[in-house]
């Protein structure tokens, strides 16, 4: 009883502590984040991902991930053999969309270089092919093209109705040259491309790589991170003390915000030294679109940690978005050309506002003025999230 | 059980009694999947999303493309080329420029595709000098979608030009007759559906049968099971079957959704499609067993099966990304991917419509892998269980 | 003395499934307050109610005057809470894990510090103060969360079976530090299964199905039910039970 007696002396009274400190505000917030760091640090196989994830992901994807349509393979069966259909053949080989393959005798050998892929073009040039041109003044080729991949079979076909149609326009100024009587219409069409002349497929993927590494790593990283609280019970220890729900929100948003920062500096340094490629616009435009973009994924991250009980219905859930928000963001295919009701549907995925807005920014020196519509839809989608994800976190079960 | 107790180590393969208890390791199994319904809707479900996800959104068709055009001409030629483009699907005109200053800064909005620039004194060059000029200026940022848009714009004012040869009778044309095999109407799908099955083929087998065999083990039910007087490696094949059922009612939904849903038909031999996927089914549970005598834990044996067979088919097997794009050292390493070689085969009977013998080396290849995997992850297993 | 814990006909439900069924019992203050009952009995529902975890079905409760449903906020002010599983993080050292919590309950950071080193001294842990938890052995790690669960001094402290998976001496320690708090004048609301640690509580209710079968001292419930030890008694009282082991 002594020792009681002692001890009470030491006691603090609780309800004085209350009257200088409010637990439910921003106290508690220095200890969370405090904590939250120190795990942070601690834990070796984040600080790799964060590191080698945009690193691999960004030396590696530009390579593979290419739907570049440069090397259209090309047979051909020439049943003219004549200085014409040759100079022809050479014309088309020398335009460099096209890679000679094979030449056929017949069209059957021909259609079968298609069938095992190893061409992806068959020209046929019938015979009398010059003899045609010279006296009737026409003549017709055949193309056959293979359209399983309907985007290379479409452009394949396409080089080779414009380079057919530049052929007759040769003949015709060098046959009729002089000829001042028979006065062609002319004019030509040239291509040119913005920002991208020589059409290279990476300069398009790196930022919408970036995005998806950068939207990974905020939404996963949170989810996994509560859900691992909870399957550990440590949340539950958390709900049993007087802190409330927005620090504890706070405590788990602010660590990913930074490293989301960190991440798109190493992105953006691993493309200056891999690519040499730097921004055309701002990168203080960038970083304050990656603030917003951060924030809402992070917040969706942690909608679904409120949802899920284990690790592996965590991964499911944010795989199942992630998954969608990729295919709906207009990074395989124009939005405007998709059917309408996945227009609509893509509105709702914040990862195309963002692609959308870096590859502008990043490769055609866009302004916020010109973004700004984009930039308000980002800040909606982090305002909804966040408040879902404070609404549906329970501290009661 | 008794009865197989008595013969477990005299006789390497079951006997009646074994079967037996085979059969009931098979039914726990299934009741294990149908109890928990998240993880079965998953199952079923998936296939379905992605491939209306696929078939949808990735497609290559140019629809209602903003443009703008700038014509300091106003003239004849101009005026005609410009009613062709209002008038095709392809292409809407949303600005008429005025000033070449702006021009440039078109694209930073993002929204527009192309600015078609006609040349000063179009009509009037096109007659006599040949010099006109027609600039179709697009947003080099998309590649393909440039690509694309420049090649159909050029086939629409082509379509000027011959309008206005027919009348003047322009001689040394060359017509071509093109025709396009396999998938006339260019739609996207023929191209990505031999992909998505070898994908859900390949996560449903490796993937779950892997996490299913590592969560008995992360939860010790495996030593039970290993202690009872059954053969080791029966009780993982028994696991295994309720994933190949599963795998073949997503083989049918998946050809049925492309069928009716994409439109994309089966248009070679519907025996020898099932058949070869069913070989590719065999080799993908066998890989799922090679991770899970591996991987001790379903986080493991998630990330596993994850980083080495799922992302590399999604990336390397020309599911989505053409193999002929890729650098030398990953064109030959996507041949050590099996559906690399089940996704040309279906490309051959399912969309070519080609026989059995066009398919003859990826049947070679995929038989040996098969026979490879199995041997491998049987020693394994007997090395890790026994 | 005066009431800590009152509970009236506190029920929860799960559905069609009654957990808790009406109980009522006061606990005083400073008080042992021993909570046992099978597993699947309804201990830990009650207790988790009790800690305004969980939302009860009907019933009244009052935690260190505080209503549990309605002022479930201010009850966890005042308590402290140890749960089944081990709840402290493991990636952090000691003294972090024992910063966070007095943090949280906004015990001012010099008096963290100062009282800090008098909990280490009284453990004996003075050179595990930077020792990650996780290589701590169970028995200190639960000594640990105890001495982190009351660091705020709380009126009433919750544990919920604290001494599962240990041997025998080691609880025996353990209940010294439950000694100690109670000296200090901290209420102890604890769940057990463990009959030896029943003969450790100043008062013990046995719950069965729900319900709350019999509550009194040790010494008294030996008498009534004419046993040596509280496991007989425990062993009569459970053969009532409807319900499967969990």
């Amino acid at each position: 009883m002594n020792k009681r007696n002692k001890n009470i002396k030491d006691i603090v009274n609780p309800n004085q502590l209350l009257s200088r400190f409010n637990p439910r505000g921003f106290g508690a917030l220095k200890f969370l984040l405090e904590k939250e760091f120190k795990q942070i640090l601690r834990n070796k196989f984040l600080i790799r991902v964060i590191i080698f994830l945009p690193l691999i992901a960004l030396s590696l994807l530009p390579m593979v991930a290419n739907f570049e349509i440069k090397n259209n393979n090309l047979a051909v069966i020439d049943n003219d053999h004549s200085p014409s259909s040759s100079l022809f053949i050479r014309k088309i080989v020398s335009s460099g969309h096209f890679h000679l393959v094979s030449v056929r005798q017949n069209y059957n050998d021909a259609l079968n270089d298609i069938e095992q892929d190893r061409a992806d073009v068959i020209l046929e040039i019938p015979a009398f092919f010059e003899k045609d041109l010279m006296t009737t003044y026409s003549a017709q080729v055949n193309v056959t093209a293979n359209a399983v991949n309907a985007v290379k079979g479409a452009l394949g076909s396409g080089y080779l109705m414009q380079i057919i149609h530049n052929f007759s326009n040769d003949l015709r100024s060098r046959f009729m040259a002089g000829n001042s009587k028979i006065q062609t219409p002319a004019f030509e069409i040239v291509p040119r491309y913005d920002f991208n002349p020589y059409l290279e497929y990476k300069f398009s993927m790196i930022p919408a790589i970036i995005m998806m590494i950068l939207g990974m790593i905020s939404g996963f990283l949170p989810a996994l991170n509560i859900v691992g609280e909870k399957e550990k019970g440590t949340i539950e220890q958390m709900n049993v003390t007087p802190v409330g729900r927005f620090p504890v929100i706070l405590s788990k948003l602010i660590p990913y915000w930074i490293i989301g920062f960190i991440v798109l500096t190493i992105c953006f340094i691993v493309v200056w030294i891999i690519y040499d490629m730097v921004s055309v616009g701002g990168y203080l435009e960038i970083y304050l679109f990656a603030t917003v973009f951060v924030l809402a994924f992070s917040g969706l991250g942690l909608i679904i940690s409120n949802y899920a009980n284990t690790i592996q219905q965590a991964m499911y859930l944010m795989f199942f978005f992630v998954i969608n928000f990729i295919f709906l963001s207009g990074l395989y295919t124009p939005i405007s050309s998709t059917p309408e009701w996945v227009q609509t549907m893509s509105l709702f995925s914040p990862l195309r506002y963002m692609i959308e807005a870096l590859r502008s920014i990043y490769l055609k020196g866009s302004h916020f003025g010109d973004l700004w519509t984009k930039f308000a839809a980002l800040v909606g989608f982090a305002v909804f999230f966040n408040l879902w994800a404070i609404l549906s976190y329970r501290k009661k079960a | 059980m008794n009865s197989t107790n008595k013969n477990e180590h005299t006789h390497p393969t079951p006997t009646n009694g074994q079967w037996k208890t085979f059969g009931s390791f098979v039914q726990k199994e299934f009741y294990h999947i149908t109890r928990d319904q998240t993880t079965l809707a998953l199952l079923l479900i998936l296939p379905v999303l992605l491939m209306i996800l696929f078939g949808f959104s990735i497609n290559t068709e140019v629809k209602n493309s903003q443009i703008a055009i700038y014509d300091p001409s106003n003239d004849v030629a101009t005026r005609g080329i410009i009613e062709k483009i209002k008038a095709s699907d392809y292409f809407t005109v949303v600005r008429m420029l005025n000033n070449p200053a702006e021009i440039e800064k078109q694209f930073l909005k993002d929204d527009l595709k192309m600015v078609v620039i006609f040349s000063d004194h179009f009509y009037e060059n096109m007659q006599r000098t040949g010099k006109a000029q027609i600039e179709l200026l697009t947003d080099g940022t998309d590649p393909n979608s440039a690509m694309t848009v420049v090649s159909y714009a050029s086939n629409i004012i082509g379509l000027y030009q011959q309008d206005l040869f027919k009348i003047q009778q322009i001689p040394f044309e060359i017509t071509p007759s093109v025709k396009l095999m396999y998938n006339p109407e260019l739609k996207g799908p023929y191209f990505f559906v031999p992909g998505i099955l070898g994908m859900i083929l390949m996560i449903i087998c490796s993937m779950m049968t892997s996490i299913s065999i590592a969560r008995e083990k992360e939860f010790g039910t495996m030593e039970v099971l290993l202690v009872s007087p059954f053969k080791p490696m029966y009780i993982i094949l028994s696991k295994t079957i309720p994933y190949f059922v599963i795998s073949l009612v997503n083989l049918a939904t998946m050809l049925l959704l492309s069928v009716f849903m994409l439109k994309v038909p089966i248009a070679g031999s519907l025996f020898w499609l099932v058949t070869f996927s069913i070989l590719f089914i065999f080799l993908s549970l066998s890989l799922g067993l090679l991770v899970s005598s591996i991987a001790n834990s379903q986080l493991q044996a998630l990330l596993f099966s994850g980083m080495v067979l799922v992302i590399p088919v999604v990336m390397l097997s020309g599911m989505i990304f053409p193999i002929e794009n890729m650098p030398a050292f990953f064109q030959w390493f996507s041949k050590l991917i099996p559906a690399t070689w089940y996704i040309t085969g279906v490309k051959k009977i399912m969309i070519k419509g080609l026989g059995f013998t066009s398919i003859l080396p990826e049947l070679g290849v995929l038989i040996s892998m098969t026979i490879l995997l199995i041997g491998i992850s049987w020693k394994t297993f007997k090395y890790h269980l026994e | 003395m005066e009431n800590v814990i009152e509970v009236n006909n506190l029920t929860k439900k799960f559905g069609s499934f009654t957990a808790v069924d009406h109980i009522s019992f006061e606990v005083k203050q400073g008080e042992i307050f021993g909570f046992l009952g099978a597993n699947g009995a309804g201990k830990t529902t009650a207790m988790r109610m009790l800690c305004g975890l969980l939302p009860s079905t009907s019933g009244k409760g009052l935690v260190a005057g505080y209503d549990i449903n309605t002022q479930s906020e201010q009850v966890k002010r005042n308590i402290g809470y140890m749960s089944q599983k081990f709840a402290l993080y493991e990636d952090l050292k000691v003294w972090e894990n024992i910063r966070l919590y007095g943090g949280i309950y906004g015990v001012p950071e010099p008096q963290i510090v100062s009282k800090t080193n008098d909990l280490l001294k009284r453990l004996g842990f003075e050179n595990e103060r930077n020792t990650l938890v996780n290589s701590l052995p169970l028995g200190w790690k639960q000594k640990l969360a105890f001495s982190v669960a009351i660091f705020h001094e709380p009126k009433i402290v919750f544990l919920d079976e604290p001494t599962g998976g240990v041997d025998p001496i080691t609880r025996r320690k353990f209940w010294e530090l439950i000694y100690e708090a109670t000296d200090r004048g901290i209420t102890v609301f604890v769940t057990t299964h463990y009959m030896d640690e029943a003969e450790y509580c100043d008062r013990v209710s046995m719950m069965v199905d729900g319900h709350i079968e019999a509550l009194d001292t040790p010494k008294n419930l030996k008498q009534m039910f004419h046993a040596d030890t509280m496991n007989e008694v425990f062993q009569k009282l459970a053969r009532k039970a409807q319900r499967s082991d969990s």
